[in-house]
C-alpha cells in the first residue's frame, strides 16, 4: 500500500492505496464521487476527465498514487454554492447534451480550455476537444455551449 | 492490471538504487503508454519507479547552438515554451499535436523516445535534428538510439536525463494523423542542419523512424516540395494494417515531405 495525501474539491483526503489503483476508481469507488465516468479501456473518450493542479488530465490513465501532492477538482467540484459553473449553465441552454455520458469529462475539458486558451474560435475548441468523444450529440452543440461559456466567463 | 509495488523517486540517483533493487521493475513517467498497456494485461511488472516529479527531470534550456529537453517534460510544455518555439519552431508544433491535450499534459518526451513506438511522433525530431539523448550513464547519438520496432539502445534500467536539439537553420513536421488514436500514420520531419539536410519518417516503417537519404540529397540539391516528386520509400520497407496499406503509406511520405518543406518555403 502506498500512503497518499492530496485536495480534491478543496478538502484533503488522506489514504492508503494499491501501487496499481488508478485515479478514476479511488475517485468512484473509494471517495464515491461518480461524477467521473469511465467509458473506455483505451485512454480514447475523456469520460473520466478531472483537473490535476489545473490542467486536464485523463483519470483512468494515472495511477492514485502519481495524483500524491496534487490539487484535483472533477465535477462534482466546479459549482459554487449552490450555483451551477456558467459551462455547466451553458450545456443546459445549449442542449449540448443527451445521454450525458460524456458530459463530466466534456465539461472538465472546456473549463480547462477556456481558462488556458487565447483566442478560442470553433476550429480551435474542436481540435482542443480531440481527446472527449461524444457518441450522440454530434458536437454541434457541445462546440456551441463552450463558446457562449467562454463569452459569458471572460466577459 | 496485475498488482505492482509503487515507488515515487524524487532524485536521479534513487530512481537508479529503487530500480536495481529487482529486475522486474520498471520506470514510470506520464504513464500514457504504461498505464495502458498494463490495463491490457500487455505488461507485469513487479515495481514501478514513478520519475514523473523529479524537477531536475522537467525542463526546458535554451543554449545559443541547442535547446535541451528534461526527458520529464510534459509534452504540453514543449509545445508550449515560448523561447523554445522560437528556435525550433517545429519542435514546438510537433510537441503540440501529439494525441490531446489530456495525454499532452502528462506524457513525456523520454517515455516516449524510450517507447519507440513506430507511431510516435518525437522519435522523428531526434532523428532529423540530430539530437543526443543523455542517459544517466552516456550519452546516445539519435542515429544510434532507435534501433527497431518498439527497441532502443538503452541497456536495462537505463535512465534517460535529457534531449539536447541541435538548432537547425530550417526544419518542419507534418503528419497525416490517424483519425482515431492521433498517432502518425505517416509523418515527416524535414531539416537543413549544420550536418546537411535531414529527413526522418515516423509512422510507416516497418523497424520504426527512419531516414530518408534519397529525399535528403534531391533536397540537399534543391530545397523546394517539387524536388520531391516522384521520391518515395519502397512499400516493402512500411508497415501494413488496418490503418493503412504500405503502397497508401509510401504515398503518404511523399505528400507529407514534401508539405513540411512547402511550409518553410
Ligand atoms: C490517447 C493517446 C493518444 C496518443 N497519441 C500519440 C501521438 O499522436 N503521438 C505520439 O507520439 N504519442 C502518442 N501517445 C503516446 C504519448 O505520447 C505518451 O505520453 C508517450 O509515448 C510516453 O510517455 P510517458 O511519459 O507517458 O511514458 P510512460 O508511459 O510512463 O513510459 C513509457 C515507457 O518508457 C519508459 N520510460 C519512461 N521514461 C523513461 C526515461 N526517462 N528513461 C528510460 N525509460 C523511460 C517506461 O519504463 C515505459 O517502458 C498517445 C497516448 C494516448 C494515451
Ligand atoms: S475512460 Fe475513456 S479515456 Fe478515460
Ligand atoms: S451525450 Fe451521450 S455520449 Fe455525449
Amino acid at each position: 500500500m502506498t500512503k497518499v495525501s492530496m485536495r480534491i474539491n478543496g478538502e484533503q483526503v488522506n489514504a492508503d492505496v494499491d501501487g496499481a489503483q488508478l485515479l478514476a476508481y479511488f475517485l468512484r469507488d473509494k471517495l464515491n464521487l461518480t461524477g467521473t465516468h469511465i467509458g473506455c479501456d483505451t485512454s480514447q473518450c475523456g469520460a473520466c476527465v478531472v483537473h490535476l493542479n489545473g490542467r486536464a488530465v485523463k483519470s483512468c490513465t494515472m495511477l492514485a498514487a502519481q495524483a500524491d501532492g496534487a490539487d484535483i477538482t472533477t465535477i462534482e467540484g466546479i459549482q459554487k454554492n449552490g450555483e451551477l459553473h456558467p459551462v455547466q449553465r451553458a450545456f443546459q441552454q445549449h442542449h449540448a447534451l443527451q445521454c450525458g455520458f460524456c458530459t463530466p469529462g466534456m465539461i472538465m475539458a472546456a473549463v480547462d480550455i477556456i481558462e488556458n486558451t487565447n483566442d478560442l474560435d470553433e476550429h480551435s475548441v474542436r481540435e482542443q476537444l480531440e481527446g472527449n468523444i461524444c457518441r450522440c450529440t454530434g458536437y454541434q452543440n457541445i462546440i456551441a455551449a463552450i463558446l457562449s461559456a467562454a463569452k459569458e466567463m471572460r466577459g | 492490471m496485475y498488482p505492482f509495488t509503487y515507488h515515487r523517486a524524487s532524485s536521479i540517483e534513487q530512481a537508479q538504487a529503487l530500480l536495481d533493487v529487482s529486475d522486474d521493475s520498471k520506470l514510470l513517467a506520464g504513464g500514457q503508454t504504461l498505464i495502458p498497456t498494463l490495463k491490457q494485461h500487455l505488461a507485469s511488472p513487479g515495481a514501478l519507479v514513478d520519475i514523473g516529479k523529479i524537477e531536475a527531470l522537467r525542463f526546458v534550456r535554451v543554449e545559443k547552438a541547442s535547446v535541451v529537453v528534461g526527458a520529464a517534460t510534459p509534452h504540453a510544455q514543449v509545445a508550449g515554451d515560448g523561447k523554445l518555439a522560437q528556435k525550433i519552431p517545429a519542435l514546438a508544433h510537433l510537441a503540440g499535436k501529439i494525441g490531446d491535450p489530456h495525454v499532452r499534459n502528462v506524457g513525456t518526451l523520454g517515455g516516449s523516445i524510450a517507447n519507440n513506438d513506430p507511431a510516435a511522433d518525437y522519435p522523428a525530431a531526434c532523428l532529423a535534428l540530430g539530437a543526443t539523448i543523455q542517459t544517466d550513464k552516456r550519452n546516445i547519438s539519435a542515429d544510434d538510439f532507435f534501433t527497431g520496432l518498439f527497441e532502443t539502445a538503452l541497456e536495462e534500467h537505463e535512465i534517460i536525463t535529457e534531449i539536447s536539439f541541435p538548432v537547425p537553420k530550417l526544419a518542419a513536421y507534418e503528419k497525416f494523423p490517424n483519425p482515431a488514436s492521433r498517432y502518425a500514420l505517416a509523418g515527416v520531419f524535414v531539416a537543413q542542419t549544420e550536418a546537411g539536410v535531414r529527413v526522418a519518417v515516423t509512422g510507416a516503417g516497418v523497424n520504426g523512424v527512419f531516414r530518408m537519404t534519397e529525399m535528403e540529397s534531391a533536397l540537399a540539391n534543391n530545397w523546394s516540395a517539387d524536388a520531391l516528386e516522384g521520391i518515395s520509400p519502397s512499400a516493402d520497407s512500411l508497415l501494413s494494417d488496418l490503418h493503412g496499406a504500405a503502397d497508401y503509406r509510401a504515398h503518404l511520405v511523399n505528400v507529407m515531405a514534401k508539405r513540411a518543406v512547402a511550409q518553410t518555403c
